[in-house]
């Protein structure tokens, strides 16, 4: 989200998702919303129902592509030059909303000048798409009434994941096409309190409500609420303690409800780092990988039992509910409370509305928040008030910047970390499916869905499978530079030549074996959408 | 802003607005109005007939779902000619409906059981042919009983035009329509999403939950609203819990971002709660294994070695990742303990991930 809050101050969706409905133009970009998230993509749905023109960017042939006026079936991680290339149609043919451009933005020149040598000529030799789908898309998007952009972790995965937010405010910006209902950005993210995680502000950098741990001020507050000194020093990102657990530096980690050894890009170099721990205490509800590095693993309650609150990816903080006791008695919120307590540092609260009521006392966006007040449909951020109705809506006068004003950001195009080469020909794309969450500790213990969906399946394009003389369902070998897995094909139209896709979900075919230690060198997200592979046939 | 538009609805003046339709209108203002084949979530069909109005200065009923409200109508919702009608609407139905409530799994949460009962209609008032056909459940979630099935179109419906899907259609004609898939063939994942919004949208037993089969009906099940745990949309719906344990999942029509539509895991993907995989014991590693151990045994054993490393290494060697699946509670209390009792901040969520 770092993208979206340097351009436009908030690093959120501006929208809802019920305003999806009513936008006349989606823009859907790098998000396989049906089967990423399915519910969105019925607001979706209505929208193709009241006659919205769809214009998709993907390099796989989703099944939205069925609905949309232009595919654009760029190259993975060619995103930057494909929205410079949109700018710069939208800049040459007058498209662009000068009035919004001079009264709500800043940087203009610097962008004009950026795009300038993003020619569809010049695009079309870095993307793969052809000018004239360029143009159509370019005129589409400026020239609706409502547009809304839809995006996904085809655009975050990448280590140009935070610059390729920017590049779409950029392109959001020139058409003045956010700020007002059904008109906006909607970063549709993986896991279901991304939001909440971060405005909680469990970072190295900043407190709850993204304020700096840097800033004296702050500190002040915190420290009189928590009745503690706290550190000014910023802390070490998550791939950074891993980085020196391995180097020797850093000693003990406790790891709350994650499963880094699966779902981490580059597992080798995870799991070595977990194994030089000193201490590793993981929290979770299930074994997994990354448990069995553990020296205590303690269980954890699933969302049905306990009291909470999760953010959505509309900002709408929603609560769950218990509806039977923790299995293991204890619920996370009690374990921490009595961890701390233990260590010398007391916590106590009687319920979890408790936490929340301390946590609106210390973060403006959600001031007016509390628990009674959540009763009915939950409420927007930022909720500053206790008699706030939320926000649906955000940027409608201001941009959350300092002057109000966004930021356009001038970038250039760099392409993907790791690119195909003659001994690593094929792109690797991962991805999720409808069926399956994560690392599938949860939907691989429905029977079901396993029933439904088993096993990995590696997707490869007609084209690919002809030549590499791989028949529908064969069993493969992929490899990469770091790793190789076994799994089995599917051929489909799905994927174009020279790109394969799998997803994550399954133990038994670790994907993220494969995938590179590239990472957006700002939020530290790894390159999970592109790496080089090669395939290559069983010997029997 | 819509127009205001001025009606009146049994005698009492209503404020509506413009491009409603008369059965929104009573239900804003209050005023029931029996449905079968009406979805919240779905254009009006009209076909069941139950939400008949009269209006005054036209002579025959009219369905309130498909008429728009219009300043100065005068709207009757109930009346002895009324009640006679949906009295042989519902006959008719149940001419053809088995006659299965004691066990059937939709007792007590079944819109046609009830009407039945409010307007006092016993099935066998008319004596017609009765279908009998095989119960479909070829697949592990959607199980269909074509004969409970009073074609309401509504499953077809929602699948075509929520969905966009159109894995079931209405099929035959006549006595002999009812809702199926192409042929006839067993629901797979390259013909339907396994939402189960057909399952939701289903006024009667003829669609239904097969994981929850038999294991609980409406009056003995506890219904808890909350909110997914599986993805960002954050759609709400009700757990269904019976004897401690989750047995279902029903969807919540008020809820902001989801109006009641779920997806395959929203709906069907709770099994994993009570898995016997699930840890339920704290465990501490033993040689290349691990024994059980007390709460109190772990916590302990976590807060000296925290406390040790602490002090050996220097607070900058301890941390924590906390989870964009936990709780907001949960990553704040964490983000306060790695501050506030390790002091460091090297505290990260894994939302880049
Ligand atoms: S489960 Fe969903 S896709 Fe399948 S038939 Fe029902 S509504 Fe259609
Ligand atoms: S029901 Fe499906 S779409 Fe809705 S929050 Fe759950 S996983 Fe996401």
């Amino acid at each position: 989200m770092a993208g979206l809050a340097t351009s436009l101050g908030a690093g959120a969706a501006s929208n809802s998702f019920n305003q999806i409905g009513d936008a006349d133009t989606l823009f859907i970009f790098g998000s396989n919303t049906t089967e990423g998230h399915p519910v969105v993509s019925i607001h979706v749905n209505r929208a193709i129902r009241n006659g919205a023109r769809i214009i998709v960017a993907d390099p796989r042939e989703i099944e939205l592509v069925r609905h949309a006026e232009v595919w654009l079936n760029l190259r993975p991680g060619s995103n930057i030059a494909l929205l410079n290339g949109l700018i710069h149609i939208i800049l040459k043919e007058d498209l662009d909303n000068r009035d919004f451009i001079r009264k709500r933005t800043e940087g203009f020149e610097e962008l004009r000048a950026a795009v300038e040598a993003y020619s569809p000529d010049r695009v079309e030799k870095i993307t793969g798409v052809s000018p004239k789908k360029l143009i159509k898309a370019a005129r589409i998007y400026a020239g609706a009434q409502n547009a809304m952009i839809l995006y996904g972790l085809g655009v975050t995965e990448h280590q140009t994941g935070t610059e390729n937010a920017m590049a779409i405010a950029n392109l959001a910006l020139v058409c003045g096409q956010i700020g007002r209902p059904a008109t906006g950005i909607m970063a549709l993210r993986g896991q279901n309190n991304v939001q909440g995680a971060s405005d909680m502000g469990p970072l190295p950098a900043t407190f709850t409500g993204y304020q700096s741990v840097t800033d004296p001020n702050v500190r002040e507050k915190f420290e009189k609420s928590w009745g503690v000194k706290l550190p000014a020093k910023p802390g070490l990102k998550s791939v950074e303690m891993l980085d020196e657990a391995k180097d020797g530096a850093f000693k003990g980690l406790f790891i709350l409800g994650e499963d880094p050894a699966q779902t981490d890009p580059d597992l080798r170099h995870v799991r070595e780092a977990l194994g030089s721990l000193e201490f590793l205490v993981v929290q979770d509800i299930f074994p997994t990988e990354t448990t069995r590095f553990a020296h205590v693993i303690l269980p954890g309650a699933s969302f049905a039992e306990k009291d909470g609150t999760f953010t959505n990816g509309e900002r709408r903080v929603q609560r769950i509910r218990k509806a039977i006791e923790p299995l293991s008695g204890m619920a996370e919120w009690q374990v921490l409370c009595e961890l701390s307590s233990r260590m010398g540092h007391k916590m106590k609260y009687d319920h979890p509305s408790e936490i929340m009521d301390e946590i609106a006392s210390l973060a403006t966006i959600y001031r007016g928040i509390s628990y009674r007040r959540l009763e009915d449909g939950g409420i927007q951020w930022p909720c500053p008030t206790k008699d706030h109705p939320g926000t649906a809506t955000l940027y409608q006068e201001m941009f959350s910047r300092p002057g109000g004003r966004a930021r356009f950001i001038a970038l250039e195009h760099k392409g993907p970390a790791e690119a195909a080469d003659s001994s690593f020909p094929l792109v690797l794309i991962t991805g999720r499916r409808r069926e399956h969450y994560n690392n599938g500790s949860m939907t691989r213990r429905v029977r079901g869905i396993m029933e439904l969906f088993p096993e990995e399946l590696l997707e490869l394009s007609p084209a690919d499978a002809e030549r590499l003389k791989i028949k529908d369902g064969e069993r493969v070998k992929v490899l990469s530079r770091r790793g190789e897995i076994e799994v089995k094909t599917k051929v489909t139209t799905r994927s174009q030549e020279g790109n394969v896709f799998l997803a994550f979900h399954h133990q038994d075919a670790l994907t993220n074996v494969l995938t590179s230690e590239h990472r957006d060198p700002i939020t530290g997200t790894p390159e999970y959408k592109a790496c080089a592979v090669r395939i290559e046939k069983l010997q029997n | 802003m819509k127009k205001p538009v001025k009606a009146v609805i049994n005698g009492r003046e209503i404020i509506s607005e413009e491009g409603r339709t008369v059965l929104e209108a009573c239900r804003e203002a209050g005023i029931y109005i029996p449905t079968l084949c009406f979805d919240e979530r779905l254009e009006a069909y009209g076909g069941c007939r139950l939400c008949l109005v009269e209006v005054k200065g036209i002579n025959r009923p009219l369905s309130s779902c498909t008429t728009p409200i219009q300043n100065g109508m005068e709207i009757t919702t109930e009346s002895p000619n009324l009640t006679e009608l949906r009295k042989t609407m519902l006959s008719l139905i149940l001419s053809n409906h088995p006659d299965d409530c004691m066990c059937c799994e939709k007792a007590g949460d079944c819109s046609l059981q009830e009407l039945a009962y409010q307007y006092e209609v016993t099935p066998g008032k008319y004596d017609g042919e009765r279908w009998n056909l095989p119960v479909k459940d070829d697949n592990p979630f959607i199980s269909f009983d074509p004969n409970k099935c009073i074609l309401c179109g509504r499953c077809v419906n929602i699948c075509k035009n929520l969905m966009l899907k159109g894995a079931i259609a209405m099929t035959g004609r006549g006595f002999n329509s009812r809702p199926d898939t192409a042929f006839g063939r067993p629901l797979t994942p390259e013909t339907c999403l396994f939402c189960g919004q057909c399952v939701s949208a289903c006024p009667t037993g003829a669609l239904i939950e097969k994981q929850s089969i038999g294991k609980g009906r409406n009056h003995s099940l506890r219904r808890i609203r909350t909110t997914c745990s599986y993805c960002g949309t954050g759609c709400n719906f009700y757990l269904n819990v019976k004897g401690g344990r989750v047995v279902k999942v029903t969807s919540d029509y008020e809820a902001p971002v989801n109006r009641g539509s779920l997806c395959i895991k929203g709906r069907f993907g709770y099994e994993f709660i009570h898995h016997p995989d699930r840890l339920t014991t704290p465990l501490i590693r033993e040689g290349e294994g691990f024994r059980e151990a007390s709460w109190d045994e772990a916590l302990d054993l976590v807060a000296s070695r925290f406390n040790e490393l602490k002090e050996k290494y220097g607070p900058e060697a301890v941390g924590a990742f906390s989870s964009s699946r936990c709780t907001n509670e949960e990553n704040y209390l964490i983000s306060k303990w790695v501050r506030a009792a390790l002091g460091s901040n090297n505290v990260d969520n894994c939302a880049r991930v």
